[in-house]
């Protein structure tokens, strides 16, 4: 089976212009490979630049060198190079991202948040508002819940919208940032049923997960980060 | 090749000076449909200048605005005659200002706010008129009820509203906002956002919005360009320039947010 997501000696310093143009290198020549059916778990101590590497996939930040290639609409697309639009269209499609934060427009009914994705690939009002229900029903979110803007959620119910959000709308290929971080065993179970089904279908998956039990059940492989020398 | 794949907005070198002031030195950029573009920077960066060029409220000196046209074709806006242009306002473009009062007519009800674009573009019929003006009061969550109501007495939220209605209404293609958020109360200006998500979303809208509220910016728009001294100092995805801020000036603005 060929690669959905592939990064190939990618590479990330910041450059702290405020702190006198400190420099930070964070990735140096990182590369692996993600095939359909694969969640492939990165590992490493904090700090080492596990979020930079979904970050830098998601497009959220720029690398500097190498390349990360995905599968989209059938061909290989260079996310480290695409243009602004590409990039949409790759998270529109393509692309899911579990971050730790919810960041939404406040105000705004908890149901629709969760069929928003789904809206932006055209999918029809009604169909994208039942969808989102039965993803919220089946992540245990209060049915009283739904119709309330998810601002004064609590940890874990933000997460299950964070879910739910990235599980409304099939994506072949997922990015999981400690996806069951704040959720209680019986609704991390859900997520692992969730992510094995996904996985069946033939999503590739890239996680970081500190949760044993959770990366247990779910990982296929490891990808050890190496930190890189700060010294230099 | 389908619509979306050409920008529906070319802008080269477009620039500006005031006297002895480069206000705005020459800019480019393209939008495509379904597209919000914001522009940030602090006051006097030119982001407003820019604005107004594109809007052609003040003539630019130099540079070319190519705007596509349904059937396809491509028009300079800044070489096109100024009759022709303005007909070409107002069915294709929409200007949403900061202060709604400069966008409204305060004399005249909601309903002929509404009314009066669709017959600058051609209505007749009074009923069909006044048919579409409920139609867009529901739409931006005015009361049916207050369409003979002159928009004076509305609060600044309604009269937001109210402008983005009138603008709307024509179905224009391109429409460029002024600080749209920028005089209302948070709580009121957090239903103007889901509003304008919304509807940029359903009619595939093409936005220009300058703003200097980087969280507006991050919500509403997909590409960002940042604006300083009359240039644009740093450009892309809006997650990108706020998250991973490349330019010192960008840098700046960013860690100048008071996070709430």
């Amino acid at each position: 089976m060929q690669p959905s997501l592939i990064a190939e000696g990618i590479g990330k310093t910041f450059t702290l212009h405020l702190q006198g143009g400190v420099r930070l290198p964070v990735l140096a020549g990182l590369g692996f490979a993600v095939r359909p059916g694969e969640c492939v778990v990165l590992e490493g101590p904090s700090g080492v630049g596990k979020s930079t590497v979904l970050r830098a996939i998601y497009g959220s930040y720029g690398v500097d060198r190498g390349r990360i290639l995905i599968r989209h609409d059938g061909a290989m697309i260079d996310l480290a190079t695409a243009a602004p639009r590409q990039i949409l269209a790759v998270r529109r499609r393509t692309l899911g991202y579990v971050s730790q934060f919810l960041r939404v427009v406040p105000r705004v009914p908890t149901v629709e948040v969760v069929a928003e994705p789904l809206l932006a690939t055209g999918c029809a009002r009604e169909p994208a508002l039942e969808r989102a229900r039965s993803l919220l029903a089946r992540l245990r979110l209060p049915e009283r819940l739904w119709d309330v803007p998810p601002a004064t959620f609590s940890g874990g119910e933000q997460q299950r919208v964070n879910l739910a959000r990235a599980f409304v709308h099939p994506y072949p290929v997922l990015l999981l940032d400690e996806p069951t971080a704040s959720l209680d065993a019986k609704n991390r179970a859900i997520v692992v049923e969730l992510v094995r089904e996904r996985l069946a279908e033939g999503a590739a998956m890239l996680a970081i997960l500190h949760d044993r039990q959770a990366r247990d059940a779910i990982a296929t492989r490891m990808v050890e980060l190496a930190g890189v020398d700060r010294a230099t | 090749m389908s619509a979306h794949d050409l920008p529906l907005l070319e802008v080269r070198d477009l620039a500006k000076s005031y006297g002895g002031l480069q206000a705005l030195k020459p800019t480019g950029f393209e939008l495509w449909p379904g597209e919000v573009l914001a522009i940030v920077g602090e006051s006097g960066s030119g982001k407003t200048t820019l604005l107004s060029c594109l809007a052609g409220h003040v003539p630019a000196d130099g540079g070319s605005v190519r705007f596509r046209l349904r059937e396809g074709t491509g028009v300079d806006l800044l070489q096109m005659a100024e009759a022709e242009r303005r007909l070409l306002a107002r069915t294709e473009f929409g200007f949403v200002h900061q202060n709604p009062r400069d966008g409204l007519r305060l004399n005249i009800s909601a309903g002929g706010n509404i009314g009066e674009r669709l017959m600058a573009a051609g209505w007749r019929h009074f009923g069909r008129i006044r048919g579409e003006a409920l139609a867009w009061l529901d739409r931006v969550e005015i009361d049916r009820s207050r369409i003979d109501d002159l928009p004076r007495g509305f609060s600044g939220g309604m009269q937001q509203r109210l402008q983005i209605a009138r603008n709307l209404v024509t179905r224009p293609r391109l429409v460029l906002m002024d600080e749209p958020t920028g005089g209302l109360d948070v709580s009121v200006q957090a239903r103007l956002l889901d509003l304008l998500r919304r509807l940029v979303a359903e009619l595939d809208l093409a936005v220009v919005i300058v703003t200097h509220d980087l969280a507006v910016a991050r919500l509403l728009s997909h590409r960002m360009l940042v604006m300083r001294q009359g240039q644009v100092v740093e450009q892309g995805l809006t997650d990108r320039v706020l998250d991973d801020p490349q330019h010192p000036y960008s840098q700046l603005l960013v860690s100048s947010i008071l996070a709430a």
